[in-house]
């Protein structure tokens, strides 16, 4: 499949065009945040991150990091489970003029309204996949809140290049988690039914 | 017949600990290879390729398959002459070191202060626990189980009326299925999943966690266990959850099941969900040194 470029700070009428099953690779800066970070964008609603948020993805995930010289390396960085954030996410999105949310495992309706509303979307990094990925980070630029929320938990402001991901919830209130979901509910009716 | 020698000991943990968190074990890593040459699916066909390069990249760099580096839970069979407590001190030590070296991710908080301890120690962690030595030689078990994985592992209790599951093994595949179905997208698929019958609760998580140890290849020796975990594992693939819970062939690796005896009154059946990142070795101490295997 042709893998779709998306340069950061990301042109949103490229991301609201993009469709679940694209897949595309990621350049520029994004930023790690999980669920310190979450329950904090919501509750606080801090001014200290809006820079850094804006325009660009926010990545669930809590990274393994070295420190190298005066600054820090990234050693391993995969994407944790997403729906930890759906109580948060469609407000976070909008909020901080983000363009969507890298993670795993998909999220709900809630956060799919909030992506049709925003003109964002969902991107799937592949779970465990940890050292590809920090191959794929070039640089930290920065971190913020490391002191409060600790090593898995702070703003990691991270640049990639050629970071793979797929779309697997989009701008037009499509879902592949749901087809998934709704599919395989329907194998499972039927082998309950059948005998071991 | 292996030599009290605590530095031996600690040097060999060290190694076990490193060789957990980056090195995946053959078995799982030739399976996941399987699944990719098989798989259909784009989208868990593109997930597959990357999870095999990524085995491969990080037994190179000897960097962290998953960042997420886990619950380190440690199973210890110890000779009378070991000292529990000094060997608990070291297991602690050494995971603390390893987190210093970035071996391992820091995943001990604080309840109360919501504080990271910084270096994998705290209240009950890391989890140590001890058994007599069938033997005379040491012999530890490690998982570095995620807690993803750990999110989705659960307990049922049969009779399960909304599943139509009763009190016998039938009624424990429909619950395993559902546990399976359920995961989806969650555990990081395709899964290895751990199945306990009976014991009390506690018992019932401990003793399927301790299922994800045993090889893919292994069978229940109970002929209708055995018969029990290729269903499931048929079953399970059929659902077609597929890897990363995008739809595909492969969604689950291995289903590996134990039984305990159970109080007349309870039927619990425990899932241990292991994410395909299923980072386990075994190490045991001669008077040769020590040498780490996969189960």
């Amino acid at each position: 499949m042709e893998s779709i470029r998306l340069n950061l700070p990301a042109d949103r009428q490229l991301v609201k065009s993009l469709k679940v099953g694209d897949e595309v690779r990621l350049f520029g800066n994004i930023v790690t945040g999980r669920d310190a970070a979450h329950k904090y964008l919501v509750e606080q609603r801090p001014d200290s991150v809006r820079d850094i948020l804006k325009g660009t993805f926010i990545y669930h995930c809590g990274p393994v990091v070295k420190k190298v010289g005066g600054g820090w390396g990234v050693v391993a960085a995969g994407p944790t489970t997403s729906i930890r954030e759906e109580p948060y996410e469609a407000q976070v999105l909008e909020e901080y003029g983000l363009a969507g949310a890298i993670g795993k495992g998909g999220m709900g309706e809630k956060t799919l309204a909030g992506l049709v509303k925003t003109g964002s979307v969902y991107l799937h990094a592949v779970g465990g996949v940890a050292t590809l990925l920090a191959q794929r980070m070039k640089r930290v630029v920065e971190v913020r809140m490391l002191e409060e929320f600790g090593t898995p938990e702070a703003f990691w402001v991270i640049e990639v290049e050629d970071f793979p991901a797929l779309v697997t919830m989009d701008s037009h209130g499509d879902s592949l988690h749901r087809q998934v979901l709704e599919a395989s509910r329907k194998r499972f009716d039927e082998l309950l039914k059948q005998k071991g | 017949m292996s030599r009290v020698d605590y530095d031996l000991f600690r040097r060999g943990t060290a190694a076990t600990i490193e060789a957990a968190a980056t090195v995946l074990p053959t078995d799982v890593a030739d399976a996941l290879r399987r699944a990719l040459e098989k798989e259909t699916g784009e989208a868990a066909r593109s997930a597959l390729a990357y999870i095999v390069e990524n085995i491969e990249l990080s037994q190179k760099s000897t960097s962290p398959i998953c960042q997420d580096t886990g619950y380190p839970t440690f199973w210890v069979e110890l000779p009378a002459a070991w000292d529990r407590s000094r060997v608990a001190a070291i297991i602690r030590e050494e995971v603390a070191a390893a987190t210093e070296r970035s071996a391992l991710r820091p995943n001990a908080v604080d309840i109360v202060t919501g504080k990271n301890s910084g270096d994998n120690t705290g209240i009950l962690v890391p989890a140590v626990y001890f058994d007599d030595a069938q033997g005379d030689s040491v012999k530890v078990k490690l998982i570095l189980k995620g807690g993803g994985s750990e999110n989705v592992s659960c307990q049922y209790k049969l009779p399960m009326g909304s599943l139509g599951a009763g009190r016998d093994l039938e009624g424990v595949r429909k619950v395993v299925l559902h546990g399976i179905f359920e995961a989806q997208g969650f555990g990081c698929g395709p899964g290895i999943i751990g199945v306990a019958i009976g014991g009390d609760r506690a018992q019932g998580y401990s003793l399927a966690k301790k299922q994800l140890m045993r090889s893919l290849s292994d069978r229940s020796p109970v002929p209708e266990l055995a018969a029990l975990e290729e269903t499931l594992l048929r079953q399970g693939n059929e659902l077609n959850v597929g890897a990363m819970g995008f739809g595909g062939a492969t969604t689950v690796l291995g289903v590996k099941i134990a039984a305990a005896h159970r109080h007349p009154a309870s039927y619990f059946v425990t899932i241990a969900y292991g994410c395909w990142a299923l980072r386990r070795k075994v190490m045991v101490l001669s008077s040769e040194g020590f040498a780490v295997s996969d189960h």
